[in-house]
């Protein structure tokens, strides 16, 4: 066998290969709580066809592959749990088109929803995307690969639902082309009405191929955005304040938040409402719905509108959040992270109880996190604690808070959300066996070497 | 080392790569190597690791720590209480590198050559004030001001030529100043950034003792560089003196129309050097001097001032180049993103900026389109 640090560097050029202990220490890691593993080789592709290579080689000597975006799951899903080459993608971040009629994007694989936001913001002003709230380095790719929800998953679901194509590079190393793509010049759906084969690939954190080119749905956007926050003492009415809200179709984007401290947040469930408009009429008709709607909660007094100073808007209305990132540093620590399980909403407030519990128990700081998702069909509840990175029994306490969270939410009728291994571990023993045979079936049929991400959606559980 | 108690607490989130409206990477190394490790966060936990014994320190180790610009991006975008010390990290553990004298062999050649020689180039002292031959400027004799003119405005061509014009602006202006010609030493501020922090307080205390003797009140400084080092670091060590960049004295001269200006036609974009803009907030000043100039058209590149990108010549990679070559080489990549405004000229008011670009146009065979001018080049090209 050739060194394979050199066919690499044959395929993308020897400075942009690596198998040396730095990046072999960096990219076996990732900000979460997962242990390291050490990837053989980091190689940073600038074209599919380079990616193609990479995986015919791999394929070829039965080496692992693990894509990378910006690493940022925190549930540690690029770390190569088999070692193998780390693909760090974002080489290839170019926009390739935008239909703005039709109102979507093609962007290569490696491409971040910064990068995105700032391209639309500057040329299509009146389009946008559903941004996360994970840092701007997080890219697109990575994110509909792990059903990232965004600003705009209230009205339209998962981020992965707002994908309009994809191409992707098969565990063999031939390009797929999935949706509308398949078969016309135009990327506008990723499945109907054709069989949507989208589902062998998203949601498998690249354990079935690797994503080149993705097509996502664009959204009018609105001049205007405004944020209100509507607080109450009272867990168990979020899920019908939810109910009316979502009722008026009136919300760009609902997000809950209870902490701790500030002292004065204590208690307080903050139900976070962002609305969007072109006029000031349209806004305020808007929010004069929303305030109707909630009005029997005021009149019994659960609760009420909270005045917003305009730093605290401001923070709320950024896209990105950063303070998603900065919760990181509350205990001058450098990590958190999230069990972050889809539930139905009526779930909220049992879980809200259970995370005040763990982290009274684990001597914790916590934050209730929860995103709405379509019009409350369900919501993403995080079970999230923050953690500092230089003292290691703060860590031992956060892990074990989070694994009980995690059994907590799979009793408790959740299913994980980029679920770390012990998760997944969780997840396929409770799954029906049928499905578990299909994704068994699915994964050996695409990947007959086991070389795309293993360890990872591995339903032989002792192969995790 | 210093700051290891906060060193952990990097998130890696990347924001500390990126401009601010997240348009693109504006992290000199990143850009160019384009591994996490060279991002910020890859140095953080890089350093960490080190300081562990998790990694050993090596060629690539160093290359990751001295590729660093320290053109302070990071600091701009961070998003942490701690982001004002990102580049102070990176200095600190340059600095533990240099005291266990495991460092790369340029970084090392250098800092012997100041310590030996008191400049970069292995020249003598007395070559020091060459530039000023035939100029009307004076010898440092209790004027109001002294010109300070550094390693790069003395030695090196483009330096002197840029050194000239400024001098020769400000003794037509009026401005009472002088030179300290041979007895003029380095300001040290690469040497800072490159991790000597012994020589560097050397070197400040000696030049301190030395403007200290002469009288010295005022100081107008050539280099963004050395315009740092005499605003941030001198007073710590009891020099305590009026600083300014000479663009500073350029804009309040054109103001007062001490300096009468003609026109001078060009499409001109702006480069902010590091240690002038985001280092020292000073955006406005060269700013201010170029669009008094009657003819002058200015149009920004995308990533300017706080979002400026760097050249690639800070924190010593101006002498060392290990940032340099290749088409993704920070100074090749800026030369691009001025080309993509339409200008004609890319103004620039650090000798290094101008030495860095200058060898970039050459690379990307922009000869016949681009041309590097300091803003006391373009200013002497419109004086009546």
């Amino acid at each position: 066998m050739k060194d394979v640090t050199l066919s690499l560097a044959e395929v993308v050029g020897e400075k942009y290969v690596s198998s040396q202990p730095e990046e072999a220490y960096f990219y076996a890691r990732d900000p979460g709580l997962m242990p390291a593993h050490k990837p053989d080789y980091v190689v940073l592709p600038k074209t599919v066809e380079e990616i193609q290579r990479i995986v015919r080689l791999a394929n070829k000597e039965k080496i692992p592959i693990v894509p990378m975006g910006a690493g940022m799951s925190l549930s540690g899903l690029v770390i190569p749990l088999k070692g193998g080459i780390v693909i760090d993608m974002k080489r290839m971040n170019k926009i390739i088109e935008v239909n703005e009629k039709a109102r979507y994007v093609i962007v290569e694989g490696g491409t971040s929803h910064g990068l995105l936001k700032a391209y639309l913001e500057k040329r299509y002003p009146r389009l946008r995307h559903s941004i996360p709230d994970s840092p701007a380095t997080a890219t697109i790719a990575a994110n509909v690969m792990i059903h990232g929800q965004g600003r705009l998953s209230q009205q339209y679901g998962f981020n992965s639902d707002m994908v309009a194509g994809l191409e992707i590079v098969l565990p063999s190393g031939d390009i797929c082309k999935i949706g509308s793509c398949s078969l016309s010049p135009e990327w506008f759906s990723k499945g109907a009405p054709l069989p949507d084969l989208s589902g062998l690939f998203l949601g498998w954190f690249g354990a079935t191929g690797i994503i080149s080119k993705v097509a996502l749905k664009l959204y009018p956007k609105k001049r205007m955005r405004d944020v209100e926050i509507f607080v109450t003492d009272r867990e168990d009415l979020v899920p019908d304040i939810i109910y009316e809200l979502t009722h008026t179709e009136m919300v760009e984007d609902i997000n809950i938040f209870a902490q701790p401290l500030p002292m004065i947040f204590k208690d307080n469930h903050h139900i976070v409402i962002c609305v969007t408009g072109d006029t000031d009429e349209e806004l305020e008709f808007k929010k004069k719905m929303i305030f109707d709607a909630l009005d029997r909660f005021i009149k019994s007094k659960d609760g009420g509108f909270m005045s917003v100073a305009p730093a605290m808007k401001e923070t709320f209305l950024e896209m990105p959040q950063k303070s998603a990132s900065t919760f990181a540093d509350v205990t001058k620590g450098g990590g958190f992270e999230y069990s972050g399980p889809i539930i139905v909403v009526e779930r909220y407030p049992e879980c809200a109880r259970k995370l005040e519990e763990l982290a009274t128990r684990y001597a914790l700081k916590y934050n209730v996190t929860a995103r709405v998702i379509g019009r409350g069909h369900s919501m993403m509840f995080a079970f999230s604690f923050t953690f500092n990175r230089a003292d290691r029994d703060m860590m031992d306490r956060t892990k074990e808070a989070l694994h009980e969270a995690s059994e907590y939410a799979l009793a408790s009728g959740g299913v994980f959300w980029k679920p770390t291994i012990d998760e997944q571990r969780m997840a396929i023993e409770r799954m029906d066996p049928n499905t578990r045979n299909l994704i068994k079936m699915i994964k050996k049929d695409l990947d007959p070497n086991g070389i795309m991400n293993p360890g990872n959606w591995e339903v032989n559980v002792d192969e995790i | 080392m210093k700051y290891e108690e906060i060193v952990h607490r990097c998130f890696r989130c990347g924001y500390c790569k990126l401009t601010g409206d997240y348009a693109d990477f504006n992290c000199p190394s990143y850009r160019k190597f384009r591994f996490e490790t060279y991002a910020p966060g890859g140095r953080m936990w890089l350093i960490r690791a080190w300081l562990n014994d998790e990694i050993q320190n090596s060629e690539r180790f160093q290359e990751i720590l001295f590729s660093c610009a320290t053109c302070a991006n990071c600091v701009e975008q961070c998003v942490f209480t701690f982001s004002d010390d990102l580049v102070n990290i990176f200095i600190a553990a340059r600095e533990e590198m240099v005291n266990r004298g495991v460092i790369p062999p340029v970084v090392r050649d250098y800092l012997k050559n100041i310590y030996s020689n008191g400049n970069p180039y292995k020249e003598p002292a007395g070559e020091r004030g060459k530039w000023s031959e035939g100029t009307p400027i004076e010898a440092y004799d209790g004027q109001e001001y002294l010109f300070y003119v550094g390693c790069v405005g003395s030695y090196d061509e483009r330096g002197k030529k840029i050194a000239r014009a400024v001098g020769n602006l400000l003794t037509k202006a009026g401005v009472s100043l002088g030179i300290l010609g041979s007895r003029e030493g380095c300001d040290g501020n690469e040497v800072r950034a490159l991790g000597e922090a012994g020589l560097f307080q050397f070197l400040a205390e000696q030049n301190i003792a030395l403007f200290k003797e002469l009288g010295v009140k005022k100081i107008i400084t050539l280099d963004p560089h050395a315009f740092n080092a005499f605003k941030k670091d001198y007073p710590g060590l009891g020099g305590e003196f009026e600083i300014c960049h000479y663009t500073q004295m350029l804009a309040s001269l054109i103001q007062s129309q001490k300096l009468p200006l003609t026109e001078y036609k060009a499409r001109v974009t702006y480069h902010d050097p590091c240690y002038l803009g985001r280092h020292n907030g000073e955006y406005e000043a060269p700013r201010k001097v170029l669009g008094s100039i009657p003819g002058v058209e200015l149009i920004e590149m995308d990533q300017s001032r706080q979002n400026a990108f760097c050249c690639g010549g800070g924190g010593g990679n101006f002498f060392t180049d290990i940032l340099g070559g290749g088409e993704d080489s920070p100074s090749r990549v800026r030369v691009r993103q001025a080309l993509d405004t339409g200008a004609q000229v890319i103004a620039v008011a650090c000798p290094q900026c101008a030495k860095m670009l200058d060898d970039a146009i050459k690379a990307e065979e922009l000869e016949d389109t681009l041309e590097v001018l300091d803003v006391a080049e373009i200013v002497t090209r419109a004086l009546s």
